[in-house]
């Protein structure tokens, strides 16, 4: 048996000394910010292409825009920033836009009109999928370089028609925005891509930060950009680390390990809230959960069912059991921090209202489908419904299926009923309004899928020409009472429930200050933060 | 050759007479169809599982002229086998697409998770049949003792736990609590890209650079995760390994040997174990690749970027070029291992040469 001694021996030993070895409770350096995150959705860290959370969330860091949002102040809207100003045309369809002086990219080259003209113009002609925040107000691969012009120290661009400022203003703040260095783009272009292979994995900014690198599913590392017109920023180093568990997330946080943890599911922050050196942040971001009635239906398109729907939902049970800490009751399509943001939720759970909206119809022994994808919180939510809907009566049966099972039927009109989540495309009123209640032409032949109203069979009961007002309307107060208004009606009259607004929350070590994760507007920001 | 000179036909014999040739021949036909008919099967079901390939590209909320651009740019308005050929001919040169989500190439994106996968499963293995040959050999010797029970439990938890809940106890235990090994990913953060990569293997990267501080944190990392999966494969490993020497140690020969007075360590390792070493090798094998291919869930759980994790989110995501492509790797392995196997079984097998 002396081998066999031997073996064991060596293994004990090898263990002993691998686990005395070991390091004990970590602190990351202060001049360093980890942070654990869910980054599988990266694909492209281009800013003309990039157009996922955690994509944008890297891009912020890396560009700058002609507008953009404090990070201290993200309820003041955009202001400037490669931009040091601006100004409109008469006929309101031409802003100029007067450069910063003395701004230069990472790499040294100086910032210049030319950079902001061309990036965007870049970002029209590579026509990827973000395009249409730039191409809805009219440019075009042919007419871009037309449109959007550098002259001198200053650009401008012109739109097809006359749009709120605030509407173009928002639009450029998106991550579209991103003004890129043509120069160093340029010389890593292959095949006429204007660099879009190259910038995939690499950055040409003047933000905060530049890229170090980019691993999929593995990890982000930014370096600080000492620079950086606002000053170099405090945290050196950023490293956000993949990490698909919550549970595992806590415990990297509670050894130390990271300073941020950006999704801890309930549990796991129920477990930390209280604990020491540990605090949770509770921010508003933009995604809305709904329910929306497909208008093809006879039934469902009576005004008065489609009333009925919306006191059939248990809002605060929900809000107060399994998204819990997660979403808030919200019954808008503007989510709350928008310009012509709302608050008021009128309706609550009332059974016996619903029933006699539904007598009133003269409904009686319904039978719906309701189509969710396969996403736990979702399915909960379907089920809550599927509860309270039976109690007046009405059947609801649950197809639970992947997004293209779900997404198909709901883009080619097919399903009774939808429960899914929205999330805004760009920080400005018209990306939801002009999805929610916004359809021109309301026939299957016009094949409009972008468009909810459109998915629903709904024409919009004369909202679409005041959504159209309001995205042309240039006073921007006027602009945000138009939304109120339109909300008010859409909240009456319209085949959809907006139930609730997601709420995320963001485990940080108490040491970890002016953390914003960029509110339902934007995405985060880490030149503010200080350990 | 014998033969030949014999029937006096005096024919220059055909180069594929020779057993060793037709071998080698047979054992290159036997993979390429092996691999054909595992591309084939893949992207069968790439093509018909109901994931959109176009919308986690484009996105939901996508117009419909973007989406069809899309759809028309990927291939996908070819019929299946065409979208196939066309698939196999740029494998056959060397080129396994790009990724749909990160546009990256992917055999370069396996380069880079497969060397992780490799390391953990490797040193998995390593302490499986470490402790699960002795645990096996020993449960058989000493059948129906209370040694033997306790290594039939030991086992029987390692086969039957959840794999998932077993590396989150052995976080929260030896990470979150005691502290005495390394968190999740494969070394500390401030060591990240510090190793200039040779193999893609962190601990041999890291001692081939002498930078033994790294190989430290390196090692205080895989420990657990390779002890979680180590564990796995010696319950495997000691099972199997105790079934087998308990079939020989009720041999006539066993027992003759018995007879002869020869000491009981020589008749367990000399004789019973040496006879059972033919069939191990088979066991070994195939808990090495079910490990290299199967350590998924402990791939997400330890923030470990190996192969398992990269098809599957590949999968979750419709990028069917990074599924075909890791499938393909990982069928390569097992096929790879079951030859290798299959030339222990001649070296150790004096029947099989």
């Amino acid at each position: 048996m002396r081998p066999f001694k031997h073996i064991m021996a060596g293994v004990v030993m090898g263990f002993a000394m691998t686990l005395t070895a070991a390091p004990v409770a970590a602190e990351t350096p202060a001049n360093m910010l980890v942070i654990a995150n869910r980054i599988d959705d990266i694909t492209t860290l281009d800013p003309a292409e990039s157009f996922e959370f955690a994509g944008s969330d890297v891009s912020r860091n890396l560009y700058g825009k002609l507008v953009n949002f404090d990070p201290m102040n993200l309820s003041a809207g955009y202001g400037p920033d490669l931009a040091e100003s601006w100004t409109v045309s008469e006929d309101g369809k031409t802003i100029t836009f007067t450069m910063r002086e003395g701004v230069k990219f990472q790499s040294g080259n100086p910032v210049r009109a030319e950079d902001a003209a061309w990036s965007l113009q870049r970002a029209v002609i590579l026509n990827k999928t973000p395009s249409f925040i730039l191409t809805q107000f009219g440019f075009t691969a042919e007419n871009a370089m037309d449109m959007i012009r550098a002259e001198g120290n200053t650009v401008s661009i012109t739109t097809d028609q006359r749009y709120a400022t605030s509407f173009v203003l928002n639009c450029l703040t998106a991550t579209i925005g991103g003004i890129v260095d043509k120069e160093l783009v340029m010389a890593n272009e292959v095949d006429g891509d204007m660099g879009n292979t190259w910038l995939k994995t690499n950055s040409a900014g003047s933000g905060a930060y530049s890229l170090v690198s980019w691993k999929p599913n593995d990890s982000v590392t930014l370096k600080s950009n000492p620079d950086f017109y606002l000053g170099a920023p405090a945290m050196e180093r950023v490293i956000v680390r993949h990490v698909q568990e919550s549970s595992t997330q806590r415990l990297m946080l509670e050894r130390g390990d990271i300073d941020v943890a950006r999704n801890l599911n309930p549990d796991d922050v129920a477990g930390i809230s209280g604990a020491d050196g540990v605090a949770v942040d509770s921010e508003l971001r933009g995604r809305l959960m709904y329910i929306s009635l497909n208008q093809k239906h006879p039934v469902l398109s009576k005004p008065e069912v489609k009333e009925a729907i919306k006191y059939l939902v248990d809002y605060e049970g929900m809000q107060n059991s399994f998204l819990k800490g997660q979403y808030v009751i919200h019954q808008n399509f503007l989510p709350a921090t928008y310009l012509g943001a709302v608050g008021e939720n009128p309706f609550s759970l009332n059974i016996e209202k619903a029933k006699a909206l539904l007598a009133s119809a003269g409904v009686e022994g319904l039978e719906i489908e309701v189509g969710v994808r396969e996403a736990q919180e979702r399915i909960e939510i379907a089920q809550s419904l599927q509860n309270t809907f039976a109690q007046a009566g009405i059947k609801l049966n649950i197809t639970v299926g992947t997004a293209k099972q779900i997404l198909g039927r709901y883009r080619a009109r097919e399903l009774d009923m939808y429960m899914g989540a929205w999330g805004p495309d760009y920080p400005d009123p018209h990306t939801n309004a002009g999805t929610f209640a916004y359809n021109p032409v309301n026939t299957d032949e016009a094949k409009a899928t972008g468009l909810l109203a459109w998915r629903n069979a709904w024409g919009t009961d004369g909202l679409t020409e005041k959504v159209a007002a309001a995205v042309i309307e240039g006073d921007r107060n006027v602009r945000a009472q138009m939304y109120a208004d339109i909300q008010a009606e859409f909240r009456q009259v319209a085949p959809f429930a907006v139930l609730f607004q997601k709420i995320e929350q963001t485990g940080r070590a108490d040491n970890v200050a002016n953390m914003n994760l960029g509110g339902a507007i934007t995405a985060v920001s880490y030149w503010p933060i200080t350990k | 050759m014998a033969m030949a000179e014999k029937n006096g036909q005096g024919r220059r014999r055909s180069p594929f007479s020779s057993p060793a040739l037709r071998l080698t021949l047979k054992t290159i036909g036997s993979i390429l169809i092996t691999m054909l008919g595992l591309a084939f099967v893949t992207f069968v079901i790439g093509r018909v599982m109901p994931i959109d390939p176009v919308l986690s590209i484009v996105g939901e909320q996508a117009s419909k002229s973007t989406y069809d651009d899309a759809y028309a740019a990927l291939g996908l308005d070819k019929p299946i086998i065409v979208q196939f050929f066309i698939y196999i001919w740029d494998v056959l040169h060397g080129d396994f697409g790009v990724s749909l989500l990160n546009a990256r190439p992917v055999a370069e994106d396996i380069k880079r998770v497969f060397p992780a996968t490799l390391e953990l499963a490797t040193l998995g293995t390593i302490m499986g049949v470490t402790l699960g040959i002795p645990l096996g050999v020993i449960a058989a010797v000493k059948r129906g003792t209370w040694i033997d029970q306790l290594a039939r439990v030991v086992a029987l938890v390692g086969y039957s736990m959840p794999i998932f809940w077993l590396g989150l106890m052995g976080l929260l235990v030896f990470y979150g609590i005691l502290g005495w090994v390394g968190g999740p990913g494969r070394v500390g953060i401030f060591y990240v890209d510090m190793v200039p990569t040779v193999t893609g293997m962190i601990l041999i990267d890291s001692a081939l650079d002498g930078n033994w501080e790294i190989f430290k944190n390196a090692l205080s990392h895989i420990i657990l995760p390779a002890s979680i999966l180590g564990y796995y494969s010696m319950a495997y490993i000691s099972r199997m390994t105790r079934s087998f020497m308990l079939e020989q140690m009720s041999a006539e020969y066993i027992t003759t040997a018995r007879v002869k007075g020869l000491p009981e360590r020589t008749v367990i390792w000399r004789h019973a174990f040496k006879n059972i070493r033919v069939q191990l090798i088979t066991v070994i094998a195939l808990s090495y690749a079910n490990l290299l291919e199967g350590s998924v869930l402990t791939e997400i759980i330890f923030s470990w970027p190996g192969i398992g994790q990269y098809i599957t989110t590949a999968l979750l995501s419709a990028d069917m070029n990074a599924v075909l492509g890791g499938t393909i790797v990982v069928g390569l392995i097992f096929v790879l291992l079951n030859i290798f196997s299959d030339l222990l079984y001649r070296v150790f097998d004096p029947r099989a040469k």
